[in-house]
């Protein structure tokens, strides 16, 4: 069973918002590395590119497929996880300790459209 | 429409593999992990179902001469447990499939065509075989197949199946008469040694459950099967052959015997030949970890020049590469290319599309 975590904010893409110091860290749940199975490319936007609700704003590709990443919220990115260039496969090991942008928020009651760890369970059990 | 299951169907969800639907058929795409079983054929042993291929039994006076009609290579004076891999081609050399022709005996051909192209083939098979007096049965639903693939493949067939194999060469095949018949040849699809095996849904049942008991050959999915078959350059049809892909264009001319008096689609290849051919399979290799996919685009200083047919970051040698369709003037190894890759374009070079050496046995 994919872990779920409490306190974090989930999108029906299979994304997660962690709220830290007024950033947004945004990386894939682990129910979505599950799915994907062995990460070996990350995809990811530069520093201070814009990103949309909604919107695509990078991939992560396993083996056999490439899975596009949707942003939970909008906001500027302020960093990147570099380490993920070099070693994709942390995904897999702890999808939630490896976010992989960590973005200033330009709105932040957009996290209300968002599920807690509840409804999100709840989403993946009805995706079996 | 409703997909078909091997007989193997049941195994594989029991033993709780991903299902997803191939050519046709709700087929095992991987068991565990894509990199572990592609390993495990690279370094020791791993089986695959692969009953959804199909096979066309042709037998007759004119067997031969029909085969060599609808065959790019020669099956003139083939001996019996020869194996021989080649084309059907449209008379404008598009391709209808690629297949393997197996020499059963005299006036006796075993044929196996591609899963997705079972009635395609058959139909246009039946088609070509006017004025020729030939008995022919698409026995696709009849047999069972697995493919037993890597360095131990030899052993594990001999020791765990019981079916004797180590002098067997390459390309050849024979039928093993015991409780029930197989047909076993030396051939495969991922680069490595090994035996592909064809017998009644039972029996492919009985031995599919010897190997698994065995514990000395790991169940592999269609998932490791096309990353194996990429690394060595191998073609699959629907990405590097296709009704607008001849094999010249994708670099398979050895298969073609074009001295042979006559085969369909024969005179488009010679057209080809003597003025060249517009688009090349090329292999390309990028610099950077981005993975090119099918579909994506070749460009050459920022115009489009192809499409890449397949792609993937390979598990044996870590890199990015993919084989592309690609306008021929642009297909010198070497030349300097870009993909896009979503909204960005990353440099790459044409290099020759074997990204992985071969490890044939005999």
């Amino acid at each position: 069973m994919a872990k779920v975590i409490e306190g974090l904010y989930y999108s029906e893409s299979h994304e997660y918002v962690r709220v830290e110091d007024g950033f947004g860290y945004i990386g894939i749940t682990d129910y979505a590395q599950h799915a994907l199975g062995n990460v070996v490319y990350v995809d990811m936007p530069e520093t201070d590119d814009e990103v949309t609700a909604g919107e695509e704003f990078g991939a992560v590709e396993s083996v056999k497929a490439a899975s596009d990443l949707n942003s939970p919220v909008s906001g500027t990115v302020t960093e990147i996880n570099e380490a993920l260039e070099d070693s994709p496969e942390m995904i897999n090991q702890d999808a939630f300790a490896n976010w992989i942008i960590k973005v200033e928020m330009s709105d932040t009651s957009e996290l209300d459209n968002l599920m807690d760890a509840k409804a999100y369970e709840e989403f993946c059990k009805e995706q079996e | 429409m409703e997909n078909k299951r091997t007989c193997l169907y049941d195994r594989h969800v029991a033993q709780g593999a991903l299902i997803s639907p191939f050519g046709g058929f709700d087929m095992p795409i991987q068991y565990t992990d894509i990199k572990d079983e592609h390993n495990a054929v690279r370094t020791a042993c791993g089986v695959f179902d692969v009953s959804h291929m199909g096979e066309v039994i042709v037998r007759g006076t004119d067997a031969e001469r029909y085969v060599n009609h609808i065959f790019t290579n020669d099956v003139t004076n083939l001996p019996t447990g020869k194996i021989l891999y080649g084309m059907m081609l449209y008379e404008d050399g598009g391709t209808v499939d690629d297949l393997l022709v197996y020499k059963m005996g005299k006036n006796d051909f075993f044929l196996v065509i591609n899963a997705a192209n079972i009635d395609k083939d058959w139909e246009w098979m039946q088609r070509q075989a006017n004025g020729f007096n030939i008995d022919m049965h698409n026995m696709s639903d009849a047999y069972g197949q697995i493919a037993v693939q890597g360095p131990q493949a030899e052993s594990v067939t001999e020791q765990v199946l019981g079916l004797p194999c180590a002098e067997m060469a390459f390309y050849t095949c024979k039928v093993i008469t015991s409780s029930s018949d197989v047909i076993i040849s030396r051939t495969g699809y991922t680069g490595e040694d090994g035996f592909e095996i064809y017998g009644s849904h039972d029996t492919i049942r009985t031995l599919w459950d010897k190997l698994m008991d065995s514990g000395r050959c790991k169940p592999c999915g269609l998932g490791c099967r096309d990353t194996l078959r990429f690394e060595v350059g191998l073609p699959l049809y629907g990405d590097e052959l296709s009704a607008e892909i001849s094999p010249l264009m994708a670099g398979l001319g050895i298969f073609c015997k074009l001295d042979k008096p006559e085969f369909i689609g024969r005179e488009a290849l010679l057209k080809q030949k003597s003025e060249g051919v517009t688009r090349k399979i090329v292999g390309i290799e990028l610099t950077d970890k981005a993975i090119p996919r099918h579909g994506y685009a070749v460009l050459k200083e920022g115009e489009k020049i192809g499409e890449v047919t397949t792609g993937y970051h390979t598990i044996s040698t870590d890199k990015s590469v993919c084989m592309a369709l690609i306008d021929a003037k642009h297909a010198a190894l070497g030349t300097p290319v870009e993909i896009q890759i979503r909204k960005k374009t990353f440099p790459g070079t044409v290099v020759k599309k074997r990204f992985y050496d071969k490890h044939y046995k005999k």
